[in-house]
């Protein structure tokens, strides 16, 4: 390939606090008849003002931690002025240059599987608008606004432009999800539009890119255009959408033209992008500090206390399995994936060890057998597997001993297999599943029948 | 009975506690002054005639039962149009919201009606409270019951005339750069623009959200101080509302003002009018007389208040007013009157990208500078005492079709709004028998000396004594 691809990601995240971002109604709206999660302050009516949901801004500044940003001592909300049915106000109140938490990283794993960090802006902290359906009612084509959504806590995560594939911001993007969720801010659900992700791309030469001087790599310069993906309700066709915005501009690219600024959204049905709004007619958001919240101020030690409340991170619980349990990074990374999963296998290993069951074959069970572990009870499972693991206790020898007993008390049935009776060896079998209590393998049981009977 | 309408708080609400006048009475009188005065001055948008009424023989009610209650209890208000009231039409003055009824009330209604005041009607003023002589309104001017061809001031128009007219005894305002102490002054009332943070803004219509303030009118301090005591405070809606609590404004307040140093800032006294200048001196002499001490004092760049006043607040009107789009509720954009599509213009401007730096974060450094002018005035200073207005009421129409002439107006009350510091405006005389108001400033959240300092004065003089003749 000749180019590049250049993409960056915007994700945002519905934050699963009890009430809205400004108000007390509530923000669990999924499902709920429409426009009865509202009050005068979600409804933007005339002289309602807002009041920062506090465990919001603890949500964000724990993500930010989670990420490795750095946490603003003073922030501030400020009014984004634009103009949708869907929002209340006319301004969705966000924040522009004081946001809670700047420049993370996160580690994703490539393709070829080599770690990579992807540079994170900032987390910053807004409220979802809301939501709009396009119906006929009465023969009418109309458009009905629900505000159950308007003002739900909704956290922006921006990413520095270093993805180079749609794979990567695939993994990226799973991985933001992964953190949301071992932190429990948010259910980070995509179908639900608990997660929605819009990824920047553009392409760069590849020429650009290889020129090394010294040993180092030239500077990389960004693509003098960018293309914004909107519409995206799943990981599937975030990639799908990429790759197709990929071929597109390189199209473009080959023409010896530059692909339009633009935004454009993903057509599900057809697997391709429409452009939607070109860069001439870009909103100009006007951004002024929000007048009807005070500018916010932390300390040093309520940082700490963020820091400290952090419960164990995808990674950290990824490299302890490894180490602690003597798994493989596979099995590892598996059972970290979900972090229920990754605390269900930690309770069956301490529930095991009393059998001596082996955290190993623990993990290889709930990997290979997928235990529904909403009602298995760990120790349940333990106990499942001792019992399981009982039955091959019987050796190689003892299994013999019985199957000779079995052949010689049954002549009849030994006689008919010889005949060419086959049914005659599901007769042994039996016997010789009775003879072990149980205890054996019937495969394992039938093969030595077999071999014992043919010799 | 016709001197009803001369009453105080102080008075009426002493007469209905020992049951000689019943709260039915006075504000059946009220209403009765307001329907039949509204054709001449035009005070009212809305007059609450059932509502209160009931509430009236609710606290005659509770009165009988030998409850306890409120200075207030029975007070016949006027509210500006501009405060959300549950159930009653809430236009803002503007056409836009003809037939916008909120479903709540705003915070310091809610605390008046807890105090079981009588709102008698919803006042006139400029549609969003955008100008300073009341003739903005898509309802028509206010008139100035002094002299009826000349504007009572504004934004808050109907809500000084409802007071100053005796058609309420008490009137909710909005102070964003002038409305309430201007009006007062105009209509020979005292009007309040407290600390911003010191009364939620909650429920009220915002014009210029870091810049407005909730007050009131009274016919004199005490007064005034009684309508304080109910509304100061948070609520617990509005993130701005100071937590520190409110002080008991009525306590103290007729502690003299001896030793107290008052401030004359040279910059308010320049170039004006010299008749204006005269009388503002002359309540200077009186507070000398009774023991202050008064000292020249500089509040160096007061000349950018205007200019940056007017940068600041169309910014935040451009914002405010966005919601007011027809879909939700009230009438479409067309209905925008001519001030309030030119301060969106303006806002939408000097907010846009490319231009921000230059005119609303500039503006903000200057307001700040502004406010260090205060700062340290309070240093040297307990209070600054200035005229209010730089004219007299002028009228009706001669500065309509010269904005710049209008936004002038404001030019010495703009400065407490941008330092935030709060203001007492009170009566001090009159000139070709039209009134003239005085501004007592203070620190933040000195609203208890402003009163001491305004009670002592209007001991002297009781201007409110002299009714306007209609």
């Amino acid at each position: 390939m000749k180019y590049a691809p250049v993409i960056g990601l915007e994700i945002h995240i519905e934050l699963a606090t009890k009430s809205k971002m400004f108000c007390a109604c509530s923000a669990d709206y999924f499902g709920a008849k429409p426009n009865t999660h509202t009050c005068p302050i979600c409804l933007g009516l005339p002289g309602a003002m807002p009041k920062a949901n506090v465990k919001a801004i603890e949500f964000t500044q724990k993500f930010g931690s989670a990420v490795g940003c750095k946490l603003l001592l003073s922030s501030k909300f400020d009014r984004k002025n634009y103009f949708y049915p869907d929002l209340a106000k006319g301004f969705q109140i966000s924040q522009y240059d004081l946001p809670f938490s700047t420049e993370g990283s996160l580690q994703i794993k490539t393709e070829k599987g080599d770690l990579k960090k992807v540079r994170i802006t900032r987390a910053h902290l807004e409220e979802d608008t809301g939501k709009l359906t396009h119906a006929t009612i009465n023969d009418r084509r109309v458009t009905l606004v629900d505000f159950n959504r308007s003002g739900v806590p909704l956290m922006e995560i921006v990413s520095e432009p270093d993805m180079e594939s749609a794979n990567e911001a695939k993994v990226y993007a799973q991985k933001i999800r992964q953190i949301a969720r071992y932190l429990g801010i948010s259910d980070a659900d995509m179908e639900k539009g608990s997660m929605r992700i819009e990824p920047n791309v553009s392409l760069r030469k590849v020429t650009e890119v290889s020129k090394v001087s010294n040993g180092t790599k030239a500077k990389k310069e960004l693509p003098p255009y960018k293309v914004e993906l909107k519409n995206i309700n799943s990981f599937k066709f975030a990639e799908k959408a990429i790759d197709y915005e990929i071929k597109r501009q390189a199209e473009i690219l080959d023409k010896g033209e530059v692909p339009a600024q633009e935004t454009r959204g993903f057509n599900e049905q057809k697997g391709i992008t429409v452009s939607q709004r070109s860069k001439e007619f870009a909103h100009d958001y006007r951004y002024f500090p929000e007048p009807d919240l005070p500018p916010l101020h932390f300390t040093e030690r309520q940082f700490e206390k963020i820091k400290n409340e952090l419960s164990e991170l995808p990674d950290e619980k990824y490299q302890r399995f490894i180490k602690e349990f003597n798994l493989g990074v596979y099995d590892a990374e598996i059972l970290t994936r979900e972090q229920k999963v990754a605390e269900y296998f930690e309770e069956a290993v301490k529930a095991g060890e009393k059998a001596k069951i082996s955290a190993k074959v623990i993990a290889n069970f709930i990997i290979n057998q997928k235990p529904n572990i909403e009602k298995v009870l760990p120790a349940d499972l333990v106990s499942h597997i001792y019992q399981k693991t009982q039955k091959t206790h019987i050796s190689d020898d003892e299994l013999e001993e019985i199957v000779k007993k079995v052949l010689g008390e049954n002549k009849k049935a030994v006689e008919d297999y010889k005949k060419g009776k086959d049914v005659a060896l599901q007769v042994l079998v039996g016997a010789v599943m009775r003879e072990s209590k149980g205890n054996v393998d019937p495969q394992k049981a039938k093969a030595m029948l077999k071999n014992l009977l043919t010799n | 009975m016709s001197d009803l309408s001369n009453l105080t708080i102080q008075e009426a609400s002493r007469l209905i506690q020992s049951k000689k006048l019943k709260a039915l009475e006075l504000t059946e009188a009220s209403i009765g002054r307001a329907k039949k005065l509204n054709q001449k001055l035009n005070s009212f948008i809305t007059i609450c005639e059932e509502e209160a009424v009931s509430q009236a023989k609710k606290v005659d009610k509770l009165i009988a039962n030998g409850q306890k209650m409120n200075a207030l209890a029975g007070i016949p208000f006027g509210i500006k149009d501009l405060f959300s009231t549950k159930d009653i039409r809430t236009t803002a003055g503007s056409k836009v919201l003809e037939n916008y009824v909120p479903v709540y009330d705003a915070a310091s209604v809610a605390r008046l009606n807890n105090a079981n005041a009588c709102i008698v009607g919803k006042t006139n003023l400029d549609a969003w409270a955008h100008g300073s002589s009341g003739e903005n309104s898509d309802f028509g001017p206010t008139r100035n019951p002094y002299d009826l061809s000349r504007v009572p001031g504004g934004s808050s128009s109907g809500s000084a005339v409802s007071v100053s007219s005796g058609s309420s005894l008490a009137a909710m305002g909005t102070d964003t750069g002038g409305s309430i102490r201007l009006p007062a002054s105009f209509c020979n009332i005292v009007g309040l623009k407290p600390t911003y943070g010191r009364v939620s803004r909650y429920g009220v219509i915002a014009m210029a959200s870091s810049l407005d303030c909730i007050g009131h009118f009274t016919k004199t301090v005490y007064d005034n101080a009684l309508v304080l005591n109910v509304t100061a405070g948070e609520d617990g809606f509005d993130s701005t509302c100071t937590a520190q609590k409110p002080d008991d404004y009525t306590k103290d307040i007729e502690k003299s003002v001896k030793g107290l140093k008052i401030g004359i800032p040279k910059e308010y006294f320049e170039n004006l009018d010299r008749k204006i200048k005269g009388l503002i001196l002359e309540a200077v002499k009186k507070l000398e007389k009774l023991g202050a001490i008064v000292e020249d004092i500089s509040l160096p760049n007061t000349e950018y208040g205007v200019a940056a006043y007017y940068i600041i607040q169309p910014s935040e009107v451009s914002s405010n007013l966005a919601r007011y789009d027809g879909i939700r509720f009230g009438k479409t954009r067309e209905k925008f009157g001519s001030e309030a599509k030119r301060r969106i213009i303006l806002g939408t401007y000097t907010l846009s990208s490319g231009y921000y730096d230059a005119y609303y974060l500039k503006a903000m450094k200057v307001r700040r500078i502004i406010r260090n002018d205060f700062v340290d005035a309070f240093k040297k200073v307990d209070v600054i005492v200035c005229s209010v207005s730089p004219t007299l009421p002028f009228k009706l129409g001669e500065k309509v079709s010269d904005p710049l002439q209008m936004y002038l107006a404001d030019i010495f009350t703009v400065t407490a709004n941008l330092a935030g510091v709060p203001s007492l405006a009170v009566p001090c005389g009159f000139i070709d028998d039209l009134p003239v108001g005085m501004q007592i400033i203070g620190p933040d959240f000195s609203e208890k000396l402003l009163y001491q300092v305004g009670y002592a004065y209007e001991q002297e003089t009781k201007w409110y004594g002299i009714k306007p003749k209609i």
